[in-house]
């Protein structure tokens, strides 16, 4: 199989809101700065994917704009998924497998300040039996909390410490949200506290993929995929044990994860219930740095976060820092989607 | 910078979804006050019902029906309920398993606080007064002390009269939304009967309306530049039908126009000439009304039209 890596990543920092920027403007300086990374100009990129939602802009086609700050005249390969830039991500790689192209130039971004995030992610739900109830995202999430509390798997303290620990690595992330103390808060929906629910943001998010030694001539230590995939488990919460991920396991296992050890995780855990589910799932040791970056606890720009890990597992590859990561996308209520990539760097 | 304009922006729609013959059932069912759901091949009872098997994707046909009374197996206190809720007070979210069903249905229950609903705790359905066959003809679940019955599940054929067939889902989102820098300024313009584009730095293009960013180079474009007033007729179009909404005699001509100095056709209505004699070329000008934030059509100048070549390259 062709080898395939992330040879450049940038993001925005992460803001409640940027009344004055267009999606567009958000986007374009981040594409710039991998492209910059690279020395790739626009031209040179075989293949382009962004992912965004029209629901957060409220808006139609919205990502359209966004490609005027990639030059798309003369006229590009472009696509683009209604989902997290990891699932753009993955058309790229496999667009990239194919051997049809050599390099690959993949964004996405999210500008939730304009709505309600609570009441917009209630659009994905069932049409018939559930969105009629309007149940919201941090609701659905506080009854996985729930289940796992019952199940003894977590308690109230436990998340609180999840969360402290999210926000104290992500001060070290310069363009975190939420970094530092942060006080617990009251209950949004009990047991999830304030501290347990990511931030509302707009963010922005790029990377580039290059094949072989594609890859090598663009940057010094390629993070190179090792293995991904991604699936889904039944829409139906009723249905689902929500203290278990069957679908992050399964898509870890077709990535290659248990093959090896890990000595980084970037997950994508929006709450801190969710982290617990997916240490489980995922058979994290405690020798393993989960979330470095702070990770959606400190900022969940959506259709941003889940590539934002990618990025940032890639990034540890790129500085020495780590030698074989895994990174980890969510999309959907109670971790529904689950996308796994696994990275590494050459030995040294 | 001056700031940017903003605006509350609605998004309604009523998706008219049609059912099929589990839902269809399911649903007429709660307006019957029977809580039906769906055996799988190896036995399971889901409710609500799905049509095909989450695991096996096996059709599923062979309805059963459940008990309104069951058991939370999990919940969450919701402290501050939202717009569309089941209740206005505050509630629990729950997932209940039906007596009879092997899942969970998700909905409110009613309780005076946290302390007052665990996992395990027996609950039966509140009946909405009206039901019109929809997820919400259960108003909420209400704490309920009778213990499951050991009666299982009975067959059900899913016939009822009237039988209804689709659900109408309400869905509205609100926004404020912001244009962002460039659009402000190019709409700000209008208003003080102006039109202002943006120049790339890069291929000295100017984009009008400008967005920000050249499509052809990738880089933002900062360099503002006031372009027109007049301007010339690219192509167009005529249009027949009307617009709900819009007070505009038929037909009228809708058309490409490129202002004087800009590098980018942006369209708008003609009027002062009649419709069939509008014509590629035509120079035209903006028209105001009175109080009106930006040109509410496009008039004949009365210059002669302008050559092919001037323009062929923004057809």
């Amino acid at each position: 199989m062709r080898e395939v890596a992330i040879v450049a990543f940038a993001q925005s920092d992460h803001l409640r809101t940027t009344d004055e920027l267009s999606e567009v403007d958000m986007v374009m300086p981040v594409l710039h700065q991998v492209l910059a990374q690279t020395g790739l100009k626009a031209s040179d990129i075989g293949f382009t994917c962004s992912g965004s939602s029209d629901y957060l802009a409220g808006r139609a086609f919205s990502f359209t704009m966004t490609l005027d700050g990639v030059g798309a005249w003369p006229p590009i390969s472009e696509s683009h998924v209604e989902m997290d830039g990891a699932w753009a991500m993955y058309e790229a790689w496999v667009k990239l497998l194919t051997g049809e192209v050599d390099t690959a130039l993949v964004y996405s971004y999210g500008k939730s300040s304009p709505g309600s995030v609570r009441d917009v992610l209630t659009r994905q739900l069932d049409p018939y039996y559930v969105a009629p109830l309007w149940p919201d995202s941090v609701a659905l999430a506080a009854l996985q909390a729930q289940a796992l509390i019952d199940a003894g798997e977590t308690d109230e303290t436990a998340l609180a410490g999840i969360a402290a620990r999210s926000r104290e690595s992500a001060s070290a992330n310069p363009h975190a949200q939420v970094k530092g103390s942060v006080p617990q808060g009251d209950y949004e929906v009990r047991p999830l506290r304030k501290g347990d629910c990511p931030p509302v943001g707009d963010g922005a998010v790029a990377v580039i993929l290059a094949a072989g030694d594609k890859a090598r001539e663009l940057c010094e230590r390629p993070a190179w995929i090792r293995g991904m995939d991604h699936r889904i488990e039944a829409h139906s919460l009723g249905v689902r044990d929500l203290t278990d991920s069957p679908s992050v396991r399964l898509a870890a296992e077709r990535a290659g994860a248990f093959e090896r050890p890990v000595d980084t995780a970037e997950l994508h855990a929006p709450f801190t219930s969710q982290e617990v589910v997916l240490r489980k799932a995922l058979k994290l040791g405690d020798g393993v740095a989960v979330n470095p970056s702070g990770g959606a606890l400190a900022a969940n720009p959506l259709m941003a976060a889940g590539l934002l890990r990618i990025g940032e597992a890639a990034a540890r590859i790129h500085r020495g820092e780590s030698d074989r990561a895994l990174a980890h996308a969510t999309s959907g209520p109670c971790l529904q989607q689950n996308l796994v990539a696994v990275l590494e760097g050459d030995t040294r | 910078m001056p700031e940017v304009l903003k605006a509350p922006l609605v998004v309604e729609f009523p998706f008219t979804r049609s059912l099929g013959p589990v839902q269809s059932a399911f649903l007429t069912g709660l307006r019957e006050r029977t809580v039906l759901g769906v055996k799988t091949t190896d036995g399971k009872v889901l409710v609500p019902p799905v049509e095909y098997d989450p695991v096996t994707a096996d059709e599923l046909r062979d309805l059963v029906e459940v008990e309104p009374t069951g058991t939370v197996t999990t919940w969450a206190w919701n402290p501050g309920p939202r717009r569309g809720q089941p209740l206005d007070t505050p509630f629990a979210w729950v997932l209940v398993k039906l007596d009879g069903a092997d899942t969970g249905l998700l909905h409110a229950l009613d309780a005076p606080g946290p302390d007052a609903v665990t996992t395990g705790m027996r609950v039966r359905v509140r009946w909405a007064a009206e039901r019109t066959g929809a997820i919400t003809d259960i108003a909420c679940f209400e704490p309920y002390e009778g213990a499951a019955a050991d009666t299982g599940p009975a067959a059900h054929d899913g016939r009822f009269d009237d039988a209804v067939s689709g659900i109408v889902a309400e869905a509205r989102l609100d926004y404020v939304y912001s244009p962002g820098r460039a659009q402000t300024a190019y709409i700000n313009a209008l208003a003080d009967r102006r039109t202002v584009g943006e120049r790339c730095p890069s291929c000295r293009k100017v984009y009008v309306p400008p967005r920000g960013a050249c499509p052809t180079c990738g880089v933002a474009t900062t360099d503002r530049v006031e372009v027109g007033p007049a301007g010339t007729v690219t192509t167009f179009c005529i249009v027949n039908v009307k617009a709900k909404n819009l007070d505009i005699e038929l037909p009228y001509v809708y058309a490409h126009i490129a202002l004087d100095g800009a590098d980018l056709a942006l369209h708008g209505r003609i009027a002062g000439i009649p419709y069939d004699q509008v014509r590629m070329g035509l120079r035209v000008e903006p028209v105001w009304t009175e109080g009106g934030r930006y040109p509410d059509h496009y008039r004949p100048t009365g210059e002669p039209d302008a050559d092919y070549d001037t323009y062929k390259e923004l057809v």
